[in-house]
């Protein structure tokens, strides 16, 4: 273990260090940034309310566009001289939110992540492959300041460059793998074509994320590379990739308490949930000198755990996100998600196709349309298989979900594209305000 | 030699699709020999046999359409009545299941062509030889 201490300290004692943290970051928030000073005034809350860790609660949320609003420098607590570096999450909509940096900001960054490289088996001895992005995003820096920290080898080779990738890795000796569940598919498939033998390369482990994935992405991967996968999370805003991490019991992953607070939020209500039920997780910072971020919306809806893990940690567990809650739709009563209907469609193609759900509401009932566009391996000469693959689709469809749906084939690049070539994936129809 | 490559095209059952897609081939000089359309209410699988199959998918395939390339083999029939039926009789009788079946005339010769797909592909052409069907090469098929 990494940090015992921290990582093994009673459920006690990281309530009441995450309460002093939590006393502190409050004040630090609302003395030095405009920001905080103003939206906690109007909501009639001050630092001195915060007397135990649920009265968090009675600070409001902060979301994406409240960053946004910030941009660039805005939530910065400290001097710009003392932020040593920037990063920032990709603007899909409108400007996009800047991170930043202190010394120690970086420091804590590359302690937590070292602490998760630990959790996977790794040590000073590994030598890691981090194929994840090197630039304004946070994507490779995470892994990379972990890394350090761990005093194992970094290859920073970043995403791309396939067959490179697949040379340096046989003669480097990687021994851990860092990558998106899909390029590491990828990834897997031209290794395997390159005759690369999983058995002798020597693999200890595979840290993935940055993408929605599923258990059978997951036993691909892992059937594929020949070692266990551990899911990475992280976010921008908060930090970077490694706030949580996954461990051998492979059963959620840890979050490192000591600098981050967790809470699950009922989306429409706002209101917190206990232990176990899924909702939207939101996250505070409890130690970061640049930019403290309190009760943030991360839109990822999951489930915490306090009980004592398998491998000995008391840190909470979060489990794998399993959706959006932007993106959750309600459909005859019954909540469905996109990576439900992504799920249903790996079973039938193994290139993800591309797709779209629409609701609508003919007359009191709700229905569920949706359209899939056909690809070379959907595609056959026969109209009987074909049909065959529509049936299969729906099939799979109402397994995941639990609701009839009509499929439809479209045509290639017939579902429209916006302007940055992304799918809006769910168009409601119903008029339902 | 016998194996004509014919291609197959997903279209979704739209208006004005067939037409874009005989359009985009016509404005490319590719001349269709000859053509088939299998569709439910929602798409179809356009089924086309043309001069240059390898030009023809490449610009199909360039224009995002889904093509895929069959092999099918094409009989000469005589214009008289009846042959069609006799060929067919000579297939049920070998107990061959065609998928499907599509026919032309050769504008020189006059003569029926009669295009057939089955799944094993070399049987139905050693049943047709065996029953002296006569088979047009495929180049003249491309070529006519
Ligand atoms: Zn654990």
């Amino acid at each position: 273990m990494w940090n015992e201490e921290i990582e093994c300290m009673s459920r006690e004692d990281i309530f009441e260090l995450q309460l002093k943290k939590l006393q502190a970051t409050v004040k630090r928030a609302f003395d030095k940034i405009p920001f905080y000073t103003e939206k906690y005034t109007n909501a009639n809350v001050f630092p001195e309310d915060i007397e135990t860790l649920k009265d968090i609660e009675k600070l409001p949320f902060l979301t994406k566009d409240d960053l946004r609003a910030c941009y660039p420098f805005g939530m910065f607590a400290v001097d710009k001289k003392e932020i040593i570096e920037v990063h920032s999450s990709s603007g899909t909509t409108g400007k996009p939110v800047v991170s930043g940096y202190t010394q120690n900001d970086i420091d804590n960054w590359g302690e937590i992540v070292a602490r998760g490289l630990t959790m996977m088996g790794l040590d000073a001895d590994d030598i890691i492959q981090n194929t994840h992005g090197y630039g304004l995003f946070t994507g490779g820096f995470g892994v990379h300041y972990g890394a350090h920290r761990l005093g194992a080898t970094i290859i920073p080779i970043s995403t791309g460059q396939t067959r490179r990738q697949i040379e340096i890795m046989a003669d480097f000796g990687t021994t851990c793998l860092i990558f998106t569940p899909s390029y590491g598919i990828y990834l897997g498939e031209v290794a395997k074509e390159e005759g690369i033998d999983f058995d002798n390369l020597g693999l200890k482990a595979i840290g993935f994320g940055a993408e929605m994935w599923t258990s059978e992405m997951r036993d691909r991967i892992e059937d594929t590379f020949k070692t266990k996968a551990y899911n990475i999370y992280g976010l921008t805003e908060l930090m970077g990739p490694g706030l949580g991490i996954e461990c051998s019991a492979q059963n959620g992953l840890h979050i490192a308490e000591d600098f981050f607070y967790p809470e699950i939020i009922d989306s429409n209500t706002g209101n917190t949930l206990p232990e176990g039920t899924h909702g939207e997780l939101v996250l505070t910072n409890l130690e970061r000198e640049s930019m403290p971020v309190i009760r943030f919306r991360t839109k990822d809806l999951t489930a915490l755990h306090y009980d004592t893990c398998e491998c000995g940690r008391t840190l909470a567990r979060m489990e794998r996100i399993t959706g959006r809650s932007d993106d959750m739709i309600k459909v005859k009563g019954v909540a469905v998600f996109p990576s439900q209907i992504e799920k249903a469609l790996l079973n039938v193609s193994d290139i993800e196709p591309h797709y779209q759900i629409i609701v609508t509401r003919p007359d009191i009932m709700d229905e569920i349309e949706i359209k899939v566009e056909a690809s070379e391996s959907l595609f056959s000469d026969d109209v009987k298989e074909m049909m065959e693959v529509k049936r299969k689709i729906s099939e799979y469809i109402q397994n995941e979900i639990g609701i009839s749906v009509n499929v439809s084939l479209v045509a290639p690049k017939s579902i429209p594209r916006s302007t940055k070539g992304k799918i809006q994936r769910v168009i409601d129809k119903r008029n339902l305000h | 030699m016998y194996k004509i490559t014919q291609l197959s095209i997903f279209l979704e059952n739209k208006r004005g699709n067939l037409y874009n897609t005989l359009n985009l081939l016509a404005e490319n000089s590719i001349n269709i020999r000859a053509l088939s359309l299998a569709d439910t209410t929602e798409f179809g699988i356009l089924r086309l046999v043309v001069q240059d199959p390898i030009k023809a998918k490449k610009i199909l395939e360039e224009h995002w359409y889904i093509v895929k390339n069959t092999p099918i083999v094409g009989a000469k029939l005589d214009d008289t009545s009846g042959r069609l039926s006799s060929v067919l009789k000579i297939l049920n009788d070998e107990e061959i299941d065609l998928e499907y079946i599509y026919a032309f005339t050769h504008e020189k010769t006059e003569k029926a062509i009669l295009l057939l797909q089955a799944e094993d592909l070399d049987n139905l052409i050693s049943i047709l030889n065996a029953y002296k069907v006569p088979l047009v090469p495929s180049e003249e098929v491309y070529n006519l």
